[in-house]
């Protein structure tokens, strides 16, 4: 799958090709308006990562330019700017989501999956690894198509973790996700620490072939038993 | 005291010693010319007398005042000519209209000698005088009803003249009271002739120009500031975050920089908080709508509900009414959440959280720790309470803000141990 990344900030374009990179897609650059606007309407992306601010140009500009192609590529804004107005007219626009900076590779995970499965699955959509399956209309869990159950955020921190497989999850990273914007505290992780405890419980339980593994003390990882 | 009634208060002080010191002297002029004219009386009768005693000789029999004005006596000659004319002041007994009976009168008595044939006489000649008594009293009463009378037309004058003269600047004066340097967009005006007002008016313009302008400048450093973090900070999350996941690190260097990416969070969030409060100040939200604020604690509180649980605290909402705002929704979930997270995070294991929502307000109160918190500083940013150095210390500050945005009033008490934090809407 091809993604194009439009970012202007070399650094984070660095780091963020090389991040998705691991998760096998094929990374374009476009660190300007005109060569974004080139790319966008040569060829096609599954997903289109956009900066609004730009040399050149507005990231906006060219959104509206690829919906009137016609094209579909999945476009994700991304952007410095948290202004609700900027976001409103994004979405309407035809952006499909809008991530403020700084965000969390893992969220730009889950958030590039969740765009390119919303837009590509037909009413059903579930993500399934080994012998789970987790489904994302429903807010149901099924092992060996048994169903297990799971609370609303043991339910957030498995979907969060699929998105994320075999990639480190920090634990910032899975209290903001889980949680909403403004988690200061400390004691958050004593309770995120305590959810993925019971989570790891019912998923041995049921004999998931998932396994959700500490790394150091930064995060966690999911993987494939 | 009020300008008005200080004025007042000096200036009867001093009408009364001016009218005082002056009736003393008007008291004392007044009886020289009264003196004066009844003196020149006297001495008129005195020639009279002397002209008709020389037409008519019987008068000289006439040696006491039984009922005239005057008496004769002979006198040597040598005395005669050692005597000159003298006025005196002295007391006879009259019987006026007033008096019931014989009453010792003040007189003025003119003492003088006359040769008549070739003898000499005595004169004397009287004339009643006022009764410096009475003339005293009704010096007095004179001078008071002249001391009422200024009072009188003092407050008149002052609550008449000096109000409206005073009337642009007790304008500018509420104008100022009212007015808030960031949120007021109308410079305060009174428009007056005035040179000393105007001047006032001018000055006050001057440095409010000054300070909006100070104001602007530090809201858009901070908005700036906080807005150019942003890449830097994503950049470093997201290396950190791909150099950890790259294998070999021991267990000391991964905690060391897992400790890093967690202050890099908090520098994450406290940054955003101040865009959101400078956003909130410069009044960039105006997706402004009904919000139920009934909805929004449910929604609150089911973010909460786990993590409540885990700490075995209890969250209860009562409801007596739907409580709608006109507001933007971002910013009621904003007030909402930061106030029940406050509530649960800063309470005790075991501890409870109660929200209590009628028409015009919410309340929300919980245990916690036993001891107020400072009023004072508890809304004003980077406020933090004991032992929780973790926070960003923002978050009431924006509870403020947006309270502020949308004239809510925002209230803490601490009463039975408990944190009581109110919102009420106008």
């Amino acid at each position: 799958m091809k993604i194009l990344i439009v970012e202007d900030e070399r650094e984070l374009l660095d780091a963020i090709s090389v991040s998705l990179k691991k998760e096998h897609f094929v990374i374009e650059n476009a660190t300007d308006f005109y060569t974004a606007h080139e790319k966008m309407l040569l060829y096609d992306y599954d997903c289109i990562l956009l900066d609004i601010m730009l040399p050149n140009g507005n990231g906006l500009q060219l959104l509206k330019h690829l919906k009137e192609t016609g094209k579909s590529g999945n476009v994700i804004i991304i952007s410095a700017k948290d202004s609700l107005d900027d976001k409103l007219k994004g979405l309407e626009l035809g952006a499909d989501d809008y991530l403020t900076k700084p965000f969390h590779i893992a969220e730009l995970n889950a958030r590039i999956k969740a765009v390119i499965r919303r837009n590509r699955s037909n009413g059903k959509d579930t993500v399934e690894v080994g012998n789970v399956a987790l489904d994302l209309n429903n807010r149901t869990f099924f092992v060996d198509k048994e169903a297990v159950a799971l609370n609303r955020k043991e339910f957030d921190i498995l979907n969060y973790f699929l998105f994320n497989k075999n990639r480190l999850v920090t634990k910032g990273a899975l209290a903001e996700h889980v949680w909403g914007d403004n988690i200061d505290q400390v004691d958050n992780f004593d309770f995120i620490y305590y959810q993925i405890k019971n989570l790891r419980k019912k998923l041995n339980q049921a004999n998931a072939e998932i396994e959700i593994e500490a790394v150091y003390g930064i995060g966690y990882k999911l993987i494939e038993k | 005291m009020k300008l008005l009634n200080k004025s007042l208060l000096h200036l009867s002080l001093w009408m009364f010693m001016i009218i005082g010191v002056w009736s003393v002297f008007f008291y004392f002029n007044m009886l020289n010319e009264i003196k004066e004219s009844v003196d020149e009386g006297l001495e008129n009768y005195k020639r009279q007398i002397i002209y008709s005693v020389e037409k008519d000789p019987s008068l000289l029999k006439k040696t006491n005042f039984d009922e005239g004005f005057f008496a004769i006596r002979e006198l040597s000659e040598e005395k005669s000519l050692r005597g000159k004319d003298t006025y005196i002041d002295t007391l006879m007994y009259m019987q006026d209209a007033d008096d019931q009976e014989l009453e010792l009168e003040p007189v003025r008595l003119l003492a003088t000698a006359f040769k008549s044939n070739d003898r000499f006489y005595e004169l004397k000649i009287i004339n009643s005088m006022v009764e410096e008594d009475d003339l005293v009293k009704e010096l007095f009463r004179e001078a008071l009803v002249l001391y009422l009378v200024l009072i009188a037309a003092i407050i008149f004058i002052n609550s008449f003249i000096l109000k409206r003269l005073w009337k642009p600047f007790y304008l500018l004066l509420n104008q100022l009271k009212d007015y808030r340097v960031g949120s007021s967009d109308k410079l305060p005006q009174a428009p007056t002739n005035t040179k000393e007002f105007n001047d006032l008016q001018q000055a006050v313009t001057i440095l409010l120009q000054r300070t909006i302008e100070t104001y602007r400048q530090q809201k858009e450093f901070i908005g700036n500031a906080s807005h150019e973090l942003q890449t830097p900070l994503a950049i470093a999350t997201n290396k950190l975050e791909l150099f950890v996941e790259k294998a070999g690190l021991n267990a000391e260097q991964a905690g060391n920089i897992s400790e890093v990416l967690d202050i890099i969070g908090r520098m994450v969030r406290l940054n955003k908080s101040l865009l959101l409060l400078t956003k909130i100040e410069n009044r960039q939200f105006f997706n402004n709508r009904p919000v139920s604020l009934n909805k929004v604690v449910h929604q609150s509180i089911g973010d909460l509900e786990e993590l409540a649980a885990f700490r075995n605290i209890e969250i209860s909402v009562q409801e007596t009414a739907e409580m709608l705002v006109t507001a933007d929704n971002a910013l009621a979930q904003i007030v909402v959440s930061n106030l029940l997270r406050n509530a649960v995070f800063h309470n005790i294991n075991y501890g409870s959280v109660a929200v209590f929502i009628t028409e015009k307000s919410i309340q929300v109160v919980n245990t916690g720790i036993a001891q107020a918190l400072d009023h004072q500083k508890l809304f004003s940013r980077f406020y933090k309470s004991e032992g929780h150095s973790q926070g960003s210390g923002l978050g009431l500050a924006i509870v403020k803000a947006v309270c502020d945005l949308y004239g809510f009033s925002l209230q803490y008490h601490y009463d039975e141990k408990k944190h009581i934090f109110e919102v009420k809407s106008s």
